[in-house]
């Protein structure tokens, strides 16, 4: 190594200096995406980390070079195209029509309202219902969303965060009636709370109630739904709020730290549930650092699990996570450009190793996405995966210098904001304190004013910018189908039996009182057509809600 | 516990300044926060007095927090496709409430059809993704420094 930074040191001296008299460099000085500076030229001298502790190999911790030994030379990642629109039956239809163009996970967008656990006849849900995802107010709607699509074979994510116990009991209900036993069910929920305080805007609850209907779902799933993910803890919704890449490690593995202290402290070994816990993060443009972003979060995160969980099954410390492209990089001018940002993305998240992946519609800055353009996204995926040749190899990029180097600075800096965290008391009390939100905010900020000043160039958009518009054909959704899932759902409370709505929910209010599991009451209330609204609604009763405090 | 703190002025100011008043409101249930702080602080950073009601808006809350706050331009971010819903709803309870003259800006996730029918609607403008902070900035002091 020694001899590599005399050599270095040589030839910044005499060839580099030569041609930088000659021609300097576009910029005095070069950073990446997330302001990490970077070097010219990256030598075993800054770029070699020690093999067997920083590296190992793949299947081994520290699973920096991915958490299976053949990675996409045994299964190819999941391709789960995010979708949902409109009533249940519309959404069936899509996915569907995803199954048959060949994607291999079905991951479920739900509305706002649902998302919020109001039902489509509540109010607040006034031209919300079926515009960001399907709107679902009761098993009824659930049992449609599926319909013909043996839950069995399929594995579904769904994005669900506050309400999530309501909606993992609809498809725990849906798959007993069609006669699947739900432990062999597989997908994931996203019940990742702690990132709607911050990034998201989803939360119904206070933190503390929340805390507790997750660890209810951590200890339900392990002990009835086995091969399920009890939680997705979210990244991405971070990075597209503003955080740099360091951040979204950072914070995003804080939130799990709190997450396994929060379930060992209901009780749970460390080793039982950890297989349980997934992850989801962005992809972003700048294609090495996303690489070092994801590799880093890997190794950080086994490391955390042994030093500070002291697990004993080395492979509880495996980051397996979702990936998504980054929404926020999409521009409404251009949007046909958006087709090579997804795919940079998404080449990112491949090389980085992901699990899953979401591709972006080239239209999603101008509205829902089209059918053509979520095809052509998964169409994205499918080049890469069957075309580009990075499947064929675990890891390529490890080993590379630059991409070594960055891995270890993004670890180095996220470790810093976690040191941060724990002298404030944990991501809860950082949240609390608004420390996570004003780093985010800030970060947001100054991404913008460096668009805006030029320092950072976006294709499109502040430079390279063009008059012709050519704007594709978007999604338009049916202005009458909020009236007609608003009649579905009244016309189902009207039928149902009041009195065993009124037990069930009497016995749902109980246990809320009290401090037993929560899921074995909601999936009784589920089963008996009682709506996602009124069980959120006598949750708040018992929990009350959580309002915001901004300070910007 | 959270300080359950619904609205706040960004910063404290005397009474009797010239300075614009803007109200940023994110009406319906869209959880999508980044562009209104943004552009709340790029405002603030430009003089102004910006007040944020944070998420999940009543139009007759934002209507109302307009009046109490006495802003002289409104702007809402919606990306969550509830804008024709919404956005005629807070024009209409701003008429109710005495407020037809103050200007009414929509930002965020609007189809360029939509952007037009909601200007016909009485819209002073529609913001799409990408819009330079420069330009909102510009575009609110001209329309608020023309009121009455």
């Amino acid at each position: 190594m020694a001899e590599t930074a005399e050599g270095k040191a040589r030839w910044e001296a005499t060839t580099l200096k030569k041609a930088l008299d000659r021609y300097p460099e576009r910029q005095g000085a070069f950073e990446t995406t997330s302001g990490i500076p970077v070097e010219r030229l990256y030598t075993p001298a800054e770029g070699a980390p020690d093999y067997a502790d920083g590296l190992g190999y793949p299947g081994e911790p520290p699973y920096t070079r991915g958490i299976q030994p053949t990675m996409y030379r045994g299964r190819l990642w999941t391709m789960r195209q995010y979708a949902g629109y409109a009533t249940a039956q519309e959404s069936n239809q899509r996915y569907k029509y995803l199954l048959e163009q060949g994607q291999t996970g079905l991951s479920v967008a739900f509305d706002l309202p649902t998302q919020l656990g109001y039902d489509a006849d509540h109010p607040l849900a006034e031209g919300e219902v079926g515009k960001v995802g399907v709107s679902i107010s009761s098993l009824e709607d659930m049992e449609t969303l599926f319909a013909g699509i043996p839950l069995e074979r399929v594995s579904t994510s769904m994005t669900i965060n506050a309400p999530a116990a309501v909606l993992l009991a609809m498809y725990v209900a849906v798959a007993r009636k069609q006669g699947t036993d739900p432990a062999k069910l597989r997908g994931t929920i996203q019940n990742d709370v702690l990132k709607e305080y911050v990034a998201r805007g989803t939360y119904i609850y206070p933190p503390q109630p929340s805390m507790r209907l997750i660890t209810d779902i951590l200890t339900y799933c392990k002990d009835h739904l086995p091969h399920w993910n009890a939680i997705s803890i979210s990244g991405y919704h971070i990075r597209e709020a503003g955080a740099t890449a360091v951040q979204e490690v950072a914070f995003t593995l804080a939130n799990a730290i709190a997450y396994v202290q929060a379930a060992m402290g209901a009780g749970l070994d460390v080793d039982e549930f950890s297989g349980q816990l997934s992850f989801f993060f962005s992809a972003h443009n700048n294609l090495l650092e996303e690489v070092a972003k994801f590799r880093a979060a890997r190794r950080l995160w086994s490391r955390l699990v042994s030093q500070r969980f002291h697990a004993r099954d080395p492979r509880s410390g495996q980051l397996r996570f979702h990936t998504q492209t980054a929404g926020s990089t999409l521009t409404a001018q251009q949007p046909y450009n958006n087709v090579v940002r997804v795919a940079l993305q998404a080449l990112g998240a491949v090389l980085g190793g992901t699990q899953s992946l979401h591709t972006n519609s080239l239209d999603e800055a101008l509205a829902l996405p089209s059918e053509e353009a979520v095809r052509l996204a998964l169409r994205t995926q499918q080049i890469i995966a069957h075309e580009s040749g990075v499947a064929e190899i675990v890891d390529p990029l490890g080993g590379s210098y630059a991409v070594e180097a960055l891995t270890d600075e993004i670890e180095r800096r996220a470790v810093g904001y976690l040191d941060q965290i724990d002298e404030l008391g944990g991501a809860l009390r950082a949240i609390e304190l608004g420390y996570i939100q004003r780093e985010i905010q800030e970060s947001a900020y100054r991404y913008q004013r460096e668009v805006e000043t030029g320092a950072r160039t976006v294709v499109g958009v502040n430079e390279f910018a063009s008059e012709e518009s050519q704007a594709p054909a978007t999604l338009r959704l049916d202005p009458q189908l909020q009236q007609a899932q608003t009649e579905r759902v009244r016309a189902l409370k009207a039928r149902r039996d009041a009195a065993e709505v009124a037990q069930s929910l009497s016995r749902l209010e109980a246990a809320a009182r009290g401090s037993e599991n929560l899921m074995p009451a909601i999936l009784a209330c589920v089963e008996g057509y009682v709506t996602l609204g009124e069980i959120c609604d006598r949750l708040r009763l018992v929990f009350g809600e959580h309002k915001e405090a901004y300070a910007l | 516990m959270l300080p359950l703190v619904a609205t706040q002025a960004l910063e404290v100011i005397p009474a009797m300044t010239n300075r614009i008043r803007v109200l940023i409101a994110k009406p319906g249930l869209d959880g999508h926060d980044r562009g209104a702080k943004v552009i709340a602080r790029a405002l603030r950073d430009a003089g102004m007095e910006v007040i944020y009601t944070g998420l999940r808006q009543t139009p007759e809350m934002i209507a109302e927090a307009a009046l109490q706050e006495d802003a002289d331009l409104v702007g809402l971010s919606i990306l969550s496709g509830a804008h024709m819903t919404l956005v005629p709803r807070v024009l209409q309870q701003m008429r109710q409430q005495g407020l037809a003259e103050i200007p009414l800006v929509v930002g965020g996730i609007i189809p360029p059809d939509d952007a037009v029918a909601l200007k016909a609607l009485g819209v002073a403008e529609v913001f799409g993704p990408g819009t330079p902070t420069t330009e909102v900035i510009a575009f609110v002091q001209r329309a608020a420094g023309a009121r009455p």
